[in-house]
């Protein structure tokens, strides 16, 4: 956090340069005007980093973009003032508002992959801005830019901006997309959740570059995010957003030490559920056991050499980010990829390497749940039918029985059965729908439960309640699960075994309790320490440390 | 680049053996008919001998492939062959057919295409509004219009009634050029008519689908001018999906002209192709096929090209 | 039934228009015999008679009653155009299922066959077939049909292929489920909107193309009663100011409008659900 202060030590950052007075936006679906933001205030002060925060649908990013007088297509002001200064933006003319976008408010969007234009060098782009609001010569622009892909630790900062976007990695993008913003030197950066595309490790380059940014220019940010710890380390003064009204506001370490409101209370609870250590050894054979798997998709290799066993009634987390193999993994042992070496064991018995050749048994006790319920649930298929499929398809249920067999279900999963029972897909939420998946995989009677990622797609609050029933099922069924995931707080709230992955290779494999204290193999102790925690000096402290 | 030069060689390669199955399919459509070419030149009054003496020296009697060798390398040296119901040799009568059909093509094109382009763009910038959904209506019902029901109307009104214009192109090989383009306006305002709303409707769903691009929405976010992001941001993406567009258009084109040259009697290779149907004169119906598939097949072949080329992110692959 | 009503109610005007007009032509051409004053064949009268009187549409170029024929050419002429667009979905839709769900080399070979059809023009392609083989009726049906399949495999391709990589489709397999069941209930279900507006599409286009044979004279012969050939028997008229032949040509253009206008709204309708 820091004060701007003069040199005698008093603080010169009263001059406020964004003011926003009881904002409404509302959007248009297909039928009626919705509202998506109801009343809000926003005041900034220069030099100042404002948080926003608040799950999918809170109106943050509407919010964000209002800050510079822009509505997505579909969405319209309805009420309120968005003054930049002396400039009014609701009312301003379109003339106006393109005067001070880019030049004193510029944007970061979520994804700079998508934010660039393919058909155009990086520093092209970048230069464009200040060369068309005829702030700086061709020259000037270009040396600039090249000056700040250094500041902001890109590698090669001379020659990176002559690439095309896509040949450039996704780090270094949302590096490049920061300097764009900042290459007139504005007054106010919005950035709209800059990392929450990349893997935790990635990340944390990109916010030390952020905010060393923000630092050195001591430009003003409002920086939007849907993670709280995150959004700790880079703003002074935090306001936590939900369905589009404001719940509350405060300064930093009071919000994060002494939050007033319920729901603020709720989000910073979060990943404090953990299960019940289980200290009983089980030394029967293993459930599954995967050995020497090694595998290829086509020509390139993606699997080497992976071992590691689930054991009756326990989790194992498989950790990793993209590209680890660990959906890889799963793949081999559902029995979509067949390896070119090693063996997938089940209950001591060789499981064959497709799933075609597999028996209807072998088939039916393990189960997949994927992470987007959007794509794993057919959307014109009603519950019961989805549900009741596996019934009638593995247990040969039919009628009545299987329909109360279904009601069964549902109830176990927490959703209420006649309620829910002959809905389509697409009238219920994320959360409901992924309860849905578990109903459906439970429904085979199954053994093991392969989640992939089930939890990651949700928001924070519905993505705990998840963990905490699959933790419940698992405990009355005596399930094993094999967790996939790239969150490392999900591990430590779920695991039993933890196996850390990285490049299709075991990194490091152990009950969790020994995962999480040191010492680690090097990777492991990168993905434990690139964990955002709710302390804002985390990031500082981080990056002080590996500086050693 | 590598690649780039990959893909554009596996579309020739693939054009070429399409063409390698047109000319077979052509060829050996022949053979499925009762009686053959020499029963048909010499007709039915000939005698058995004279028609068997006929066929040696027309080397109808050789194995299906030698023929079909001398008919391409034939054809690849200009010869046609000869015209069953005129005598004449069939590459003169194309030769001057084909022009027609090209300048007929050309000037509908040199019309439309411009203007389809630039509703297409308009209505796309302009979308929702009174100007868009008019032009909408307008093409959503020209598309659906038969050629000759359009040809028969303009007639009516322009050549009939209003007799500015004639209702039947006469036109020779001599014929002067304005005076070409005065008799050839008709038809060629028809088949605009029927390209201009396809090629409109193509152009205007491109342009939306990259309006909505993010990098679109960035660069006003940057405070761009409108011209400097349709020109700079928007165009660049743009030539790939128009340029295939137009050229896909301009094959349709190619068909199209076919009933127009028919309503009009213009002197196409078009009307040549249906007279020669009726009539069974089978080397035309050959020859005149085959040049319309080429030139489609050619058209199609240059669609693809051209997009492959200006893809940016063919052009400027990853490291 | 009642979501399709209240869903009728709210399509724009056009698209209820359109709606109208094409149930009244299917009317048409299935009670043709019944509405028609005389026989489709029946010679009447004198060649070209005015409109008005016994023969309210006037008399063709051979005397037959304009007004009958132009029924009779709604039966024929469309239903021709719906037997064929109907043959060209079972083949195309079938095997575009099939090279979607199996994949492999099924799919290679199809796909490229498919290519090399579509890369000869359609008029050209028809015209030495016809030229070859004749104008008999079934030779016409057959011929159109495998060349508009080839669209329709295309199309039913592609959407099967995007609902084929969803999760729920991966989820069914991995159960063990048949192709058959995955494909009836998992892919079929989610396809059909874009399928029917397609069997729209491909109605028009074979529509004005068998419209456009016969006003060539390559199409359906006389004396069978069909809109193209009507405009082509009695274009003379044109000459001498009579818009008769235009009669039939509005027919084809009207039908045409209406069929496109529907399919605007229901494929309008389809990319509206999906937001």
């Amino acid at each position: 956090m820091r004060t701007i202060t003069n040199s005698t030590g008093d603080k010169v950052s009263d001059d406020i340069i964004l003011e926003i007075r009881d904002l409404h936006i509302e959007g248009r679906t297909s039928e009626t005007w919705q509202r998506i933001v109801n009343g809000v205030d926003v005041t900034l002060r220069r030099g100042e980093v404002l948080g926003l925060i608040g799950e999918s649908g809170a109106g943050k990013t509407t919010v964000g973009l209002a800050a510079m007088g822009y509505t997505r297509d579909g969405c319209r002001i309805s009420k309120g003032t968005i003054r930049f200064h002396d400039l009014d933006l609701v009312n301003a003319s379109e003339k106006q508002r393109r005067s001070i976008l880019g030049v004193r408010i510029a944007y970061v969007a979520q994804s700079a992959a998508a934010a660039f234009n393919p058909a155009h060098k990086l520093i092209d782009q970048h230069s464009e801005t200040g060369i068309q609001h005829g702030v700086l010569s061709r020259e000037e622009a270009r040396a600039d830019a090249m000056e700040l892909y250094e500041r902001l630790r890109m590698p090669d900062p001379q020659s990176i901006g002559l690439r095309y976007p896509h040949q450039v990695s996704g780090g270094q993008l949302q590096r490049a997309m920061t300097a764009m913003a900042l290459a007139c030197r504005p007054e106010l950066v919005i950035f709209d959740e800059p990392t929450t595309a990349l893997d935790v490790t990635t990340q944390i380059e990109v916010l030390a570059a952020i905010k060393s940014a923000v630092e050195q220019f001591q430009t003003a940010a409002i920086y939007i995010s849907h993670d709280l710890a995150l959004v700790a380390q880079m703003a002074d003064r935090i306001m936590v957003f939900r369905n589009g009204d404001l719940i509350e506001e405060g300064q930093t370490r009071e919000l994060l030490t002494h939050p007033k409101e319920r729901y603020t209370q709720d989000l910073l609870a979060v990943r404090t559920f953990h299960k019940a250590d289980t200290t009983t050894e089980t030394t029967d054979v293993p459930l599954l056991e995967v050995r020497h798997l090694t595998a290829a998709y086509g020509k390139s290799p993606v699997l080497f050499n992976v071992s590691f066993s689930v054991p009756q009634g326990r989790t194992v987390a498989l950790v990793g980010e993209s590209g680890s193999g660990k959906s890889t993994t799963a793949r081999v042992i559902s029995g979509l990829l067949s390896p070119s070496e090693g063996q997938v064991l089940y209950q001591g018995v060789p499981l064959l390497p497709t799933f075609g050749q597999r028996s209807k048994t072998q088939l039916r006790r393990i189960q997949m749940i994927y992470q987007t319920p959007d794509t794993s649930l057919n959307p014109k298929q009603r519950i019961r039918k989805t549900i009741g499929r596996p019934l009638a398809f593995y247990l040969g249920m039919n009628g009545a029985v299987r329909d109360s067999r279904v009601r069964e279900l549902l109830s176990l999963v927490e959703l209420e059965p006649t309620q829910y029972i002959d809905r389509l897909p697409g009238e219920l939420s994320g959360g409901e729908r992924q309860r849905v998946c578990i109903a459906r995989a439970l429904a085979a009677e199954p053994e093991l439960i392969v989640c992939d990622e089930v939890t990651s797609a949700l928001d924070q609050l519905v993505a705990e309640e998840i963990l905490k029933l699959l933790d419940r099922l698992q405990r009355e069924f005596n399930l094993s699960y094999i967790f996939i995931t790239h969150d490392i707080g999900t591990v430590r709230a779920i695991a039993d075994n933890v196996v850390v992955m990285s490049q299709g290779k075991v990194v490091e494999i152990g009950p969790k309790t020994e995962m999480f204290t040191p010492p680690h193999h090097e990777y492991t102790d990168l993905l434990l320490s690139s964990v955002p925690e709710m302390d804002p000096d985390w990031l500082d402290n981080l990056l002080a440390d590996r500086a050693d | 680049m590598n690649n780039l030069w990959t893909m554009v060689a596996q579309r020739i390669a693939f054009a070429i053996f399409t063409l390698f199955i047109v000319s077979l399919f052509i060829f050996l459509g022949i053979e499925l008919l009762p009686g053959d070419a020499a029963e048909a030149i010499l007709g039915k009054t000939a005698t058995p001998e004279t028609v068997a003496a006929f066929r040696r020296e027309l080397g109808l009697n050789l194995p299906l492939h030698t023929r079909y060798i001398e008919w391409v390398s034939n054809i690849l040296q200009g010869d046609l062959g000869i015209s069953i119901s005129n005598r004449m040799e069939v590459s003169h009568q194309v030769g001057i057919r084909l022009f027609n059909t090209i300048f007929l093509a050309s000037f509908a094109a040199v019309i439309s295409m411009p203007l389809a382009l630039a509703l297409g763009i308009l209505s796309a910038l302009y979308r929702n509004t009174v100007f868009d959904r008019t032009i909408n209506l307008t093409t959503l019902t020209t598309i659906s219009f038969p050629d000759f029901f359009v040809a028969y109307i303009l007639i009516l009104f322009f050549a009939i009634k209003l007799n500015i214009f004639p209702s039947v192109s006469m036109i020779h090989p001599d014929t002067e050029f304005f005076d070409r383009l005065y008799r050839t306006l008709l038809p060629a305002i028809t088949l605009t008519l029927v390209t201009v709303a396809h090629t409109m409707r193509m152009t205007r769903a491109a342009i939306i689908n990259l309006l909505a691009s993010p990098y679109i929405e960035m660069a006003r976010l940057k405070g761009l001018s409108p011209a400097r992001i349709i020109i700079k941001h928007a165009l660049p993406n743009a030539l790939a999906p128009i340029i295939t567009v137009v050229v896909i258009n301009l094959a349709y084109l190619v068909v199209g002209v076919v009933v127009v040259e028919v309503v009009f009697v213009y002197p196409g290779l078009g009307q040549l192709l249906v007279e020669s149907v009726g009539k069974r004169d089978i080397p035309v119906v050959q020859a005149a096929a085959l040049i319309f598939a080429v030139t489609y097949i050619f058209l199609n072949l240059l669609a693809d090209i051209l997009s492959i080329v200006s893809n940016p992110l063919l052009l400027h692959p990853r490291r | 039934m009642n979501k399709a009503i209240n869903g009728f109610m709210k399509a724009p005007f056009t698209s209820q228009l359109g709606l109208v007009v094409v149930i009244v032509y299917a009317f048409v051409a299935l009670a043709a015999p019944v509405l028609a004053p005389f026989g489709e064949t029946e010679i009447v009268g004198d060649q070209y008679e005015p409109w008005g009187g016994e023969f309210l549409l006037g008399t063709d170029n051979i005397g037959r009653d304009m007004l009958t024929r132009l029924i009779y050419g709604a039966r024929n002429t469309v239903g021709i155009a719906f037997v064929i667009t109907s043959l060209a979905f079972i083949i195309g839709g079938f095997l575009g299922m099939l090279a979607a769900t199996l994949g492999g080399w099924i799919d290679q070979i199809l796909s490229r066959i498919v290519d090399v059809l579509m890369a000869i023009p359609g008029l050209v392609f028809v015209l030495l077939v016809l030229s070859f083989f004749g104008t008999a009726i079934p030779v016409l049906i057959i011929v159109i049909a495998i060349f508009e399949s080839t669209r329709v495999f295309r199309l039913t391709r592609a959407v099967a292929m995007n609902v084929e990589v969803m999760d729920y489709v991966e989820i069914s397999k991995l159960r063990g489920e048949s192709i058959w069941w995955i494909v009836w209930s998992e892919i079929l279900p989610n396809i059909t909107a874009p399928l029917i507006a397609e069997f729209g599409v491909r109605f028009t286009y074979t529509f004005l193309f068998i419209t456009a044979l016969s006003f060539l004279g390559l199409g359906i012969q006389p004396p069978i009663a069909d809109w193209g050939g009507m405009v082509r028997e009695n274009a003379v008229l044109i000459t001498f100011s009579d818009y008769t032949p235009l009669l039939p040509a509005a027919a084809i253009a009207l039908l045409t409008v209406s069929v496109n206008f529907v399919i605007d709204w229901v494929l309008q309708k389809a990319s509206g659900l999906k937001e």
